[in-house]
């Protein structure tokens, strides 16, 4: 076993016998650009709604729910697919979220939530994982789209104006605090705080 | 000789009846025949300003003065009470639920919102600014109230 260390350990570090030091490099180069590149289109593809809802659990639970709010139809057109809320869109936050959601395949290979029943079980936990890591992160998934700077309150309600002023402006609290079941419904919540 | 004499009469009922609708066209609320498509009604927005309707009779439910599209109202949650709870008032700064909804069947007062007063919006409904479909001929009490007053004085 030693012996074999120690064969390929020589082998890696003596200069190449056959071949030149351009093509290395730019082989080198030229491989790297194609697995880089390759690496992030595999990535971005697992980050598309069509891909979230390729499971069944995905599309006969938490799609249907999100088709009936404003982030899916509204007046203008504009709407939010799965991956704008739940995967945080700079780099290394969505890696960090992409190899959390190797647990989600763990609980697609052995079937966690792949009745109706399961789901709902499962469902209060879901969310609160939800509600904790958009608490963790002030809504930073929210505030993709909708920034404080820019909200004008006088265009809102009173009611809403009011609660932003009062809330949101002053850090108070952030999105998740008070938009719990924005786009999904909402698991038994006898115990959260805030609710009856 | 009786007996002809209301069949009679039921025959001119008959034919007057018959006259007077011939004579008026039945109005329909369709736009179009029930085999056809019609166009859809133009949708309103719901009135959001947070101002308090005045109640048209003492018991009645006071409307909802905001929108409530998409308030989850089931037995997981109830996004109403989020507000109006007797403990998130101080927060939101909305009325509290009457404490009459804290009253059971026997009329005991229980801790929190009594199951049967649970669903909001079967009696509390957010308004649209519409035209009404059939004229509303209501009078308040306080306006009905004189008026009889005055005729029993006559």
């Amino acid at each position: 076993m030693k012996n074999f260390i120690k064969r390929h350990w020589t082998v890696l570090t003596t200069p190449s016998v056959h071949y030149s030091l351009a093509f290395l490099t730019v082989g080198g180069f030229i491989a790297g650009v194609i697995f880089w590149g390759g690496f992030n289109t595999a990535l971005e593809a697992t980050n598309t709604e069509q891909f979230c809802i390729g499971c069944h659990e995905m599309n006969d639970n938490v799609y249907q729910e999100l088709k009936t709010t404003i982030h899916y139809t509204n007046r203008s057109g504009v709407r939010a697919t799965c991956p704008d809320c739940h995967v945080p869109h700079e780099w290394t936050d969505k890696i960090a979220r992409k190899m959390q959601a190797s647990k989600e395949v763990w609980g697609k290979l052995f079937g966690t939530i792949s009745t109706r029943d399961k789901f709902l079980e499962k469902r209060l936990e879901l969310a609160q994982h939800e509600w904790a890591r958009l608490s963790a992160n002030n809504s930073l998934e929210c505030r993709n789209c909708h920034s404080a700077e820019s909200m004008d309150t006088t265009r809102q309600s009173p009611r809403a104006s009011e609660a932003h002023q009062k809330f949101l402006f002053t850090g108070e609290k952030t999105c998740i605090d008070c938009h719990k079941g924005i786009a999904h419904h909402l698991p038994d919540m006898s115990g959260v705080p805030e609710w009856q | 000789m009786k007996i002809s004499a209301k069949w009679l009469l039921s025959l001119a009922i008959i034919g007057i009846a018959g006259m007077a609708m011939a004579a008026e066209p039945i109005t329909t609320l369709r736009s179009a025949a029930p085999d056809q498509v019609s166009p859809a009604p133009q949708m309103s927005n719901f009135e959001d300003n947070s101002e308090k309707r005045p109640r048209n009779y003492p018991e009645q439910p006071p409307t909802i003065p905001h929108d409530i599209e998409g308030y989850q109202i089931d037995r997981n949650a109830n996004k109403c009470l989020s507000c109006h709870a007797r403990s998130r008032t101080g927060d939101s700064g909305a009325p509290m639920v009457s404490i009459t909804h804290f009253m059971d069947r026997d009329n005991q007062f229980l801790a929190a919102v009594s199951p049967r007063r649970y669903f909001c919006t079967q009696c509390h409904v957010p308004q649209k600014e519409v035209k009404p479909l059939v004229d509303n001929n209501f009078v308040d009490i306080d306006q009905l109230l004189p008026n009889n007053s005055t005729r029993i004085a006559e």
